[in-house]
């Protein structure tokens, strides 16, 4: 079992490593580099030699990886180009921004999801699961983009309840910035749980169907006891890897959203540094965001492991 | 008169058809079960039995509907009442004990929660009682140390465990009848006849009533008093089990009797005709009009009723009856085997060794398998061609494992693997060229996994003949229809896809791709065993007659011991992936020598109810071979001591030519065959 989670570890390590030296080789091969496009049309002779040296960039690639990676791995990723301020503190407020954004659209998104799943499956082609499963596929087919325009268009543009963009500064109390962030975690959270309450249902459909759980009604086990006892623990094992891959997946959609609503946060910086070619940073945020993919499905795949008794004792066997 | 305590009135069951017609599954059942008796339901897949037994408790499976009549159960129909009521019967007063308990058990729940559950809802007992109760029930199932099982999960148990823990769940609640669905299809035969002797032992002790539903008229055999014969839904024959046994007054069941193979009688059993119609294609007359050796006219128009004959106490659906009773005694005829095979060896297999162990990075650079204790070790076996040699062992006994090396899916570890005395196969399948591999064909189990559902007949039996012979056109077409006939299945065949056809139609198109690449050996793995008997017997006999035509050899395993008996010429016991005996069928059969050719042979059950089954060792499971010593020592019931464990046993041969791996001394191990 430990060794199976180091081994786990382990991997994720070495995908880390092969995604920050592609992300360092595409910098590499990209015509031009920090200098250039800092000094724009004053990059040539002394300049650029200053500029070279004081930003270590004269020294051949592979020395500039290795401290490149040892400075990273301390949390330091060099200076971001635009305002020439250390990465480390142009990410933090916004990695805070994003998370506060996506941790509201997985803590609403995911028991949402779950009950949605579990009702249309345990209604299965009954009125509520014709009803839910409808909306469901139907928001699970509108790209964010388009959903939170709409958002925008009527809740903030005709009905005027909520502003449409994020105004206020991130660093004001959570009570203000709420109704800022309402309409971008809806727009985020909506195709999460589309897709998740999809997957709860056909699990628990799945679940409904065997054997185990003809038995336990032979066996006189009250409707609702079995579906919590016999059912359920079942059904949302395989969920789990699923939702880890929906979480993974909602990085996608929280850039698009925070281009949209204006919004402070990691997916807007993405879009940012690309436009003013701000490589370093741009490395930054390819190693941050592949950490956050490994570890959600490293997560994911320990928790699987823990609660299926049956891969338990398999490890424990070996 | 016996109290009645399930009453089924009038029961069909069915569904709605696409089309909106309706379909039957159950046609007008009506049957009554009585205190302490133990009713076998036997049938062949889709008869409505399985529907029939969970009708009993009121349930009915997602899909299907009550069309009309009732189970009434305590002066009230099961299938009108609410589901809360329906929950204080279940279990309680009528429990199931389900055909595969590895599937039935919850398996995110500890055995003591699932049994505790039933103890909770079913009766009033305080923690510390039910805890006691556990013990006990687990106790009466006969499990081991029945404190550490109930805090195991499901998966931690072996088959036959699993099994007995379904029958202690449903004996937490004290019921008053059993509903029975298969229990021990699936397991060894060993842990089969351990688990319905436990039934037996039950139903005596606790007075209980029990409905036994099975395909298996040998089960069927050893644990009813009554007997009832369903067929494509209907009730067909019900009376005494042994009168229903020893003259089947209706020609289905006589048939059904005939076409299983015996033990006792070398040679294959005859088969019926035909197969059961599907639900829904029966329109007038009998439903088993189409394969009835003794129909007249009036049974294609006109459906016979069950009729009631008070002097046999037995109730039967056929115009005919009367000329089966005077001459209904199963006097089986068999099929006897030509065993034409020359005396030229076609395979050999000498110490072979085969392992499932991973291979560590350092064996793969070595391209070697390091497995000191290897799941099939020292197998010596030399192939005649012509010859039909049956591998027979219980599950894990490796008997699959080398059909899979010879076919080249699984590599040796050691050992050679030689055809013909000069081609060596012990490569991998990658390693062998394209006529290696047309010489050995493989047949599988299960026809609907082997056959790709997405290619017609024709395709599927072209594949071969395209690959090994680079047949086109016209050529290509004749060889396909040839092939077809010589499997007893017309032109028509060759534009269907797998679907469209039955389980037995299916297997002959796999014989048939089998001998498109005109193999000289044919490996058959379980190929009858998802078959109902009527069409294995037909299957069995069209191997046969196409070997006798083609000089094929056959490498044929099976878990049927009596199918075996049948089809084989030679046969070789083993154990733990270890040979123990290897001789002619007739003799091995005849005088089994080796104690775990006895154990297995003593628990075959015949369907009759005067042969019992010998239980002779206990049926545990070990989980690998032991390190030394005789593969057999852990369940021998005639173990010598010290030698057994430490030493291999060496081979003994007998006057019939029978070998033995034994330290018994030969004299020894045949007279106690003699007592």
């Amino acid at each position: 079992m430990l060794f199976l989670i180091i081994k786990r570890i382990l991997l994720g390590l070495i995908t880390l490593f092969i995604v920050s030296l592609i992300t360092f080789v595409g910098t590499e091969i990209l015509p031009g580099d920090a200098c250039t496009t800092y000094l724009e049309r004053q990059a040539f002779g002394e300049q650029l030699e200053a500029c070279y040296r004081r930003l270590g960039l004269n020294v051949p690639a592979y020395e500039r990886y290795v401290s490149w990676a040892v400075n990273a791995i301390q949390g330091d990723f060099g200076y971001s180009l635009s305002g020439e301020m250390p990465i480390k503190e142009v990410l933090g407020p916004r990695i805070k921004n994003s998370l506060v954004l996506a941790s509201a659209a997985i803590f609403i998104g995911i028991p949402i999801a779950l009950i949605l799943g579990i009702v249309t499956a345990l209604w299965r082609d009954k009125l509520p699961d014709v009803a839910i499963s409808t909306v469901t596929i139907f928001a699970m087919t509108i790209p964010e983009f388009i959903s939170a325009t709409l958002l925008i268009l009527i809740i903030a543009i005709w009905l005027e309840w909520l502003p449409g963009i994020v105004i206020v500064p991130t660093d004001v109390s959570f009570l203000e910035l709420l109704p800022n962030i309402i309409l971008p975690v809806i727009a985020i959270a909506m195709i999460m749980t589309a897709h998740m309450a999809r997957m709860v249902r056909s699990s628990v459909i799945q679940v409904m169907a065997s054997e185990y759980v003809q038995m336990a009604i032979l066996k006189g086990v009250p409707y609702w006891k079995m579906v919590f006892k016999h059912v359920l623990p079942n059904a949302l094992l395989p969920a789990i890897n699923v939702v880890a891959l929906t979480i993974a997946w909602l990085l996608g959609g929280v850039v698009v959203t925070e281009v949209v609503f204006n919004y402070p946060g990691l997916g807007r910086l993405v879009i940012e540094s690309i436009s003013n070619r701000d490589l370093p940073t741009v490395q930054a945020l390819a190693i941050i965001l592949a950490s956050i993919y490994v570890s959600i499905n490293l997560l994911a795949d320990l928790m699987t492991l823990m609660l299926n008794p049956r891969l338990k004792t398999l490890q424990i066997r070996k | 008169m016996t109290e009645i305590i399930q009453k089924v009135k009038n029961l069909s069951i069915g569904f709605k058809s696409k089309k909106g017609e309706e379909i039957l599954i159950l046609r007008n059942i009506t049957t009554n079960i009585k205190k302490g008796e133990t009713v076998g339901i036997v049938g062949e897949s889709g008869s409505g039995k399985s529907t029939l037994a969970l009708a009993m408790m009121g349930y009915v499976k997602h899909g299907l509907y009550t069309i009309g009549g009732e189970c009434e159960f305590n002066s009230s129909n099961l299938l009108k009442m609410k589901n809360r009521d329906l929950e204080k019967i279940r279990g309680r007063k009528i429990a199931m004990i389900p055909q595969n308990a590895g599937q039935a058990l919850t398996p995110n729940l500890k055995i003591g929660y699932q049994i505790d559950e039933a103890l909770q809802l079913h009766s009033d007992l305080k923690e510390e009682e039910r805890e006691q109760k556990i013990s006990e029930l687990l106790n009466k199932v006969r499990l081991p140390s029945p404190e550490t099982i109930a805090l195991r999960y499901p998966h931690e148990l072996s088959g036959g465990q699993q099994q007995r823990v379904a029958v202690a769940m449903a004996l937490a609640g004290t019921p008053d009848l059993l509903l029975l669905d298969e229990p021990t299809t699936g397991l060894d035969v060993t842990t089969q006849a351990h688990v319905l002797e436990l039934l037996n032992f039950i139903a005596k002790d606790t007075g209980t009533s029990m409905v036994y539903v099975s395909h298996d008229l040998g089960a069927i055999a050893q644990v009813s008093d009554r007997i009832i014969v369903m067929y494509s839904g209907e009730i067909v024959l019900e009376g005494p089990s042994r009168d229903i046994l020893k003259k089947p007054i209706h020609p289905y069941t006589y048939g059904l009797l005939k076409s299983i193979p015996k033990l006792s009688l070398a040679g294959l059993p005859q088969s019926m005709p035909g197969s059961q119609p599907q639900p829904g294609t029966m329109h007038r007359g009998c439903s088993f009009f189409d394969r009835c050796d003794f129909s007249e006219e009036k049974c294609k128009n006109n459906s016979p009723q069950l009729e009631y004959l008070k002097e046999l106490n037995t109730s039967v659906r056929c115009f005919n009856h009367k000329s089966l009773m005077n001459d209904s005694h199963v006097n089986q005829t068999v099929n006897k085997i030509k065993t034409s095979f020359l005396d030229k060896e076609i395979l050999n297999l000498s110490e072979v060794s085969i392992s499932y162990a991973k291979q560590k990075i350092l064996d793969q650079v070595l391209n070697r398998i390091s497995d000191d204790n290897p799941t099939v070790k020292d197998i010596n076996i030399n192939i005649k061609k012509g010859e039909t040699i049956a591998l027979v062992g219980e599950s894990g006994s490796g008997k699959s494992t080398i059909l899979k090396s010879i076919a080249g899916l699984l590599r040796t570890k050691e050992g050679i693997i030689k055809f013909d005395q000069d081609r060596n196969l012990s490569s991998d399948l990658k390693e062998r060229d394209p006529n290696d591999l047309r010489i050995i064909q493989l047949i599988f189990q299960n026809p609907d996994e082997s056959l790709n559902p997405n290619h017609t007949v024709e395709e599927i039996i072209a594949q071969p003949l395209k690959l090994y012979f680079g047949l086109k056109g016209e050529e290509l077409k004749k060889n396909i229809i040839d092939l077809l006939e010589k499997v007893r299945l017309g032109e028509f065949y060759t534009s269907r896809y797998p679907r469209q056809l039955s389980g037995g139609e299916k297997q002959r198109v796999a014989v048939a791709r089998a001998f498109a690449a005109k193999p000289d050996i044919i490996l058959c793995d379980e190929v009858t065993s998802a078959l109902d008997v009527s069409v294995q017997a037909a299957v069995l006999n069209l191997l046969q007659q196409l070997k006798e035509d083609f000089g094929t050899t056959y490498i044929f395993v099976s878990h049927d011991l009596a199918v075996v008996r049948a089809i084989s010429d030679r046969v070789a016991v083993l154990y733990q992936g270890r040979l123990c005996e290897v001789g002619p069928s007739k003799d091995v059969y005849k005088f089994p020598s080796h104690p775990y050719t006895e154990v297995l042979l003593g628990a075959v059950l015949e369907p009759d109810p005067d042969i019992k089954p010998k239980l002779v060792a206990e049926d545990i499971v070990e989980e690998k071979p032991p390190q030394k010593g005789c593969s057999f020592q852990g369940r021998c019931s005639r173990i010598l001591g010290d030698i057994c464990k430490n030493e291999v046993p060496p081979w003994q041969i007998t006057n019939n030519g029978n070998s033995i791996r034994c330290h018994i001394p030969l004299e020894e191990l045949q007279k106690d065959q003699i007592n």
